[in-house]
């Protein structure tokens, strides 16, 4: 890929992945909070109970600090597709713009219309008509989630488009299938979950905070049930659909797979490692033993992957230099190709279609037909005529396969511990031990890790591809000065880094005051 | 074949995005009055009532820009890619002042929020000074070009498959050295600080800052009104992006967009009954103690701004012309999605009206009664 300004490439890249990951700082607390506080403020209208407000309050003041924020970063995103991402939102803009005009039209204006009157309308307006716009904040917010993971989940798995040679770009036809991609629900499921999960924890933890320093106790118990119960179910739900989230990799993104597993040689009834580390320097080709130490479930993976204990799932060797069998969408059992075979029939598909498009210029249309038929036929593989090393189709295989094991080893410590906080909250009458307070706290940073490297799983394991198969991330860039990038991804840097701070100080702070009024 | 179901639907999406474009300059007010606070206000007390009312509307600000881009990118594509990867650094410092507006208003009356009150409320005049000119200067390229190549081929080279490319090293920042986009960004600076100003009239109730509003009023409109008459004349008599129906080619045509309002009597009304409705608002605030101007000015700015996005687009226009080869510039027809996605999406823009339908709602009801010092004190959550 050396034809290729790969310095423009990476910064790119990078200013991307500092935007979204900062982005995914301050969004899952939005998605998940959103409904804590909507349960709470449900609980105060219900009961009439003056302290549900003010525990409601309270909460929605750490919302709006981290609301804010979430905002600035994600119009940052948006418009990055175009500045920094040109070529990808001509070639893939018909399908992936839909979903995100309809995310502004139909979510924002939700989220934004009703936190006004969230925040401002206590005096202003009937309890009912309160207590209504905060749910509606809440499914707005998740709303907006939606239609992003949508368009994201389609850049996995591009379904329910063709690509048109008059255009030269990719054209949807069939708005159900972006829509309910099996690959788009589980992506936002498992996604919106993993935010709810989190802001469980973070009032769980702050009010462990509260309980430690002996204030707040009314507040801090009361928020611990709502959300310990939340929690709790959420995070048996995340479980489920990380399950049908790894279900969809091994399908249609089996590489990814591969380097979640660190599974070099592929095999039959390949075991899942539950924790394990990859010997360094580990290339696809040598005899090296891909792991240094590892604890493996037998026939886990093969189970995991394809519901069935003994099938085959290929390793990074394998899908670099093919020749395994598979069953293909459509059920036929195929040979896979090597990449090096995918690159050439990509090159021919790319070929076609300069070929189809001088033809049709010259109405000559024998080569019209001619070219556009090589071009249907090698389309699946277009993508790949950009690359010209096969290694190239892999990602980094450490980052993907650690990331990965951290983030479900949470997910799983997560249930524990939404179970223990239960446990003492019902049968031992919220006799917690000071360690387990600690714990609590320490839990944050914890639910934060497992979310950044839930996204690093996704958004790596799936290099060196932007739509797969489709359009290579070398292929996507705009067309700017490397300079320039670099100019931008250092302000970037700084400004979020700055807020980040203010923000966090800003928080403290108002956990510090706790609630205004009502319990000390 | 004339496929006439995809040429409405490429003029019903210019007509979206005009719209919206227009309700954004309308709602720039917010960060025209973060210019102002300062200005009107003299005390810690009265500036906390000017923030707080421009600060339960600045989401719908900031929410309509960001869809106006999600709805550009949805529906011209090449748009979204040519100008955002080419003008690359107009859009970002757009963007920079975007960022830090948002966190401004929630941080800069926190404890303990690090940067000091007084740096987020220099964030919030960088955002009203820097993103209402910028944005003024990049929508007037609209009508003087840009220089950039388009050529979707390109894919073809896998050496090099960028389909789009500023041809300038400058990237964007050329167009503020041109004086006719820069009339256009400055009247939108001025407007954005006049709407304010009649804001502030109707919603706070503050005699001090009525006072001075009404007298920074006429520093603000009229500079706006000299400015706006400045562009408009200009771009009644300068050349203007024709496009040829039949085959898309791209050509010079004098007086092209008096003659779009010409040839399209409806939107010469509207422009006329827009610009005589801001007129009008200003002018009456201007006479008398009236508090109701904002109405008037804002509801004639929507009209005008919709009739000039109008004429860039329709009529066989190009919007987004192309000073470096004519036959690379954009129109709706070589850049809008595929006829399918604008049907789609169509649909979905027919929850417009019952989203403008909620947000007047809830509107009117924290609307309900005017910022007053008792407000500031009484109220749980004050920025």
């Amino acid at each position: 890929m050396e034809h290729f300004d790969l310095s423009l490439v990476n910064w790119s890249r990078a200013q991307f992945a500092l935007t979204a990951m900062y982005h995914w700082v301050f969004v899952p607390l939005t998605l998940g909070l959103a409904f804590i506080i909507a349960f709470m403020e449900t609980l105060y209208v219900k009961t009439g109970d003056e302290e549900w407000k003010r525990i409601t309050k309270f909460w929605m003041t750490l919302f709006g600090i981290n609301f804010a924020i979430g905002v600035a970063t994600g119009i940052i995103l948006e418009f990055e597709f175009g500045t920094n991402w040109s070529n990808y939102s001509w070639f893939v803009g018909d399908i992936f713009g839909a979903p995100l005009a309809i995310e502004g039209i139909m979510a924002f204006f939700m989220e934004s219309t009703f936190i006004a009157v969230m925040f401002f309308g206590w005096n202003k307006v009937s309890k009912k008509f309160h207590l209504v716009s905060t749910w509606l904040v809440a499914v707005g917010a998740n709303l907006s989630a939606l239609w992003i993971l949508v368009a994201n989940g389609w850049m996995q798995y591009p379904a329910g488009m063709y690509f048109n040679p008059d255009t030269a770009r990719n054209e949807m036809h069939n708005f159900w299938e972006v829509l309910f991609s099996p690959v788009a629900i589980n992506k936002f499921l498992h996604t919106i979950t993993s935010g709810y999960v989190l802001a469980a924890i973070f009032v769980i933890g702050v009010s462990a905070w509260y309980m430690l320093k002996g204030r707040n106790i009314l507040l801090a118990k009361r928020s611990i049930i709502v959300a310990a119960v939340f929690g709790l179910v959420t995070s048996i739900f995340l479980a489920l659909t990380g399950d049908g989230s790894a279900y969809q990799v091994a399908q249609k993104q089996p590489m990814k797979l591969a380097a979640m597993e660190g599974l070099y040689e592929g095999q039959e009834g390949a075991p899942l490692i539950v924790v394990g580390a990859l010997t360094p320097g580990k290339q696809f080709d040598d005899d090296m033993d891909p792991y240094i130490f590892r604890i493996q479930i037998p026939k886990m993976l093969s189970f995991l992957g394809y519901r069935s204990g003994d099938a085959f799932v290929p390793g990074v060797k394998d899908l670099v230099e093919g020749g395994y069998t598979y069953v293909d969408k459509n059920g036929v059992e195929k040979v896979a190709l090597s990449a090096e075979q995918k690159i050439e029939r990509g090159k021919i598909a790319i070929k076609a279609l300069a070929d189809y498009t001088a033809a049709k210029d010259a109405n000559d249309t024998v080569a019209v037909a001619y070219n556009r038929a090589l071009l249907n036929d090698n389309f699946e593989y277009f993508g790949y005529g950009y690359l010209n090393n096969p290694k190239s189709i892999i990602p980094n295989v450490p980052l993907t396969f650690y990331s990965f094991h951290i983030m479900v080893a949470l997910g799983f410590l997560f249930i524990g511990f939404f179970m223990l906080i239960l446990y003492l909250v019902y049968f031992r009458q919220f006799k917690i031990n000071k360690w387990i307070l600690r714990l609590s706290i320490l839990m944050i940073p914890l639910a934060y890790i497992a979310s950044q490297t839930g996204w690093i799983v996704a958004e790596v394991g799936r290099q060196p591809w932007v739509i797969q198969d489709i359009l290579p991330t070398v292929a996507a860039v705009s067309r700017i000065d490397s300079s320039a990038v670099q100019i931008t991804f250092f302000l970037f840097f700084t400004i979020f880094t700055a807020l980040l701070i203010a923000e966090l100080r800003i928080m403290f702070k108002q956990i510090k005051i706790g609630s205004k009024e009502g319990d000390k | 074949m004339v496929d006439t179901t995809y040429i409405f639907l490429q003029h019903y999406w210019w007509f979206i995005i005009s719209l919206l474009g227009a309700l954004l300059v309308f709602l720039l007010f917010v960060q025209g009055g973060q210019t102002l606070i300062y200005t009107l206000g003299k005390t810690e007390l009265e500036r906390t009532m000017l923030i707080n009312a421009l600060g339960r509307k600045w989401e719908f600000t900031f929410t309509t820009l960001v869809t106006f881009g999600g709805a550009f990118f949805a529906s011209f594509p090449l748009f979204y890619s040519t100008s955002f990867g080419g003008a690359y650094w107009v859009w970002m410092a757009i963007l920079f002042c975007f960022i830090v507006q948002a966190i401004s208003y929630e941080f800069r009356s926190k404890p303990n929020n690090f940067l000091g009150q007084r740096t987020y409320e220099v964030f919030l005049y960088i955002n009203g000074l820097l993103g209402t000119i910028l944005f003024g200067t990049a929508v007037a390229t609209f009508f003087t070009g840009s220089m950039f190549s388009v050529d979707k081929m390109n894919l073809t080279d896998v050496n090099n498959p960028v389909i789009s490319s500023w041809e300038t090293p400058w990237h964007g920042l050329e167009a503020a050295l041109n004086l006719h986009n820069l009339a256009l960004g400055l009247a939108v600076f001025f407007l954005a600080r006049t709407l304010a100003i009649l804001y502030f009239m109707n919603h706070v109730n503050h005699n001090a800052i009525f006072e001075r509003a009404k007298k920074h009023l006429l520093y603000n409109a009229l500079p706006f009104v000299v400015l706006f008459l400045v562009f408009v004349i200009w771009l009644m008599l300068r050349d203007g992006f024709a496009v040829n129906p039949s085959d898309g080619t791209v050509f010079m045509e004098k007086y092209k967009y008096l003659h779009n309002l010409i040839q399209m009597p409806v939107i010469l009304i509207v422009f006329l009954v827009g610009v005589l409705l801001v007129l009008w608002g200003i002018a009456k605030s201007l006479i008398s103690n009236y508090t109701k101007g904002i109405w008037f000015t804002g509801v004639g700015t929507v009209l005008a701004v919709l009739a000039l996005f109008l004429i860039a687009g329709w009529n066989n226009t190009a919007y987004y012309p192309s000073t470096f080869n004519l036959q690379h510039s954009l129109t709706i027809f070589n850049s809008s999605s595929s006829k399918f996605t604008l049907t789609v999406m169509s649909f979905v823009s027919l929850l417009i009206p019952f989203v403008v339908a909620y947000i007047w709602y809830a509107w009117k009801s924290i609307n309900v009664k005017q910022i007053d010092e008792y407000e500031m004190s009484s109220e749980s959550h004050v920025y």
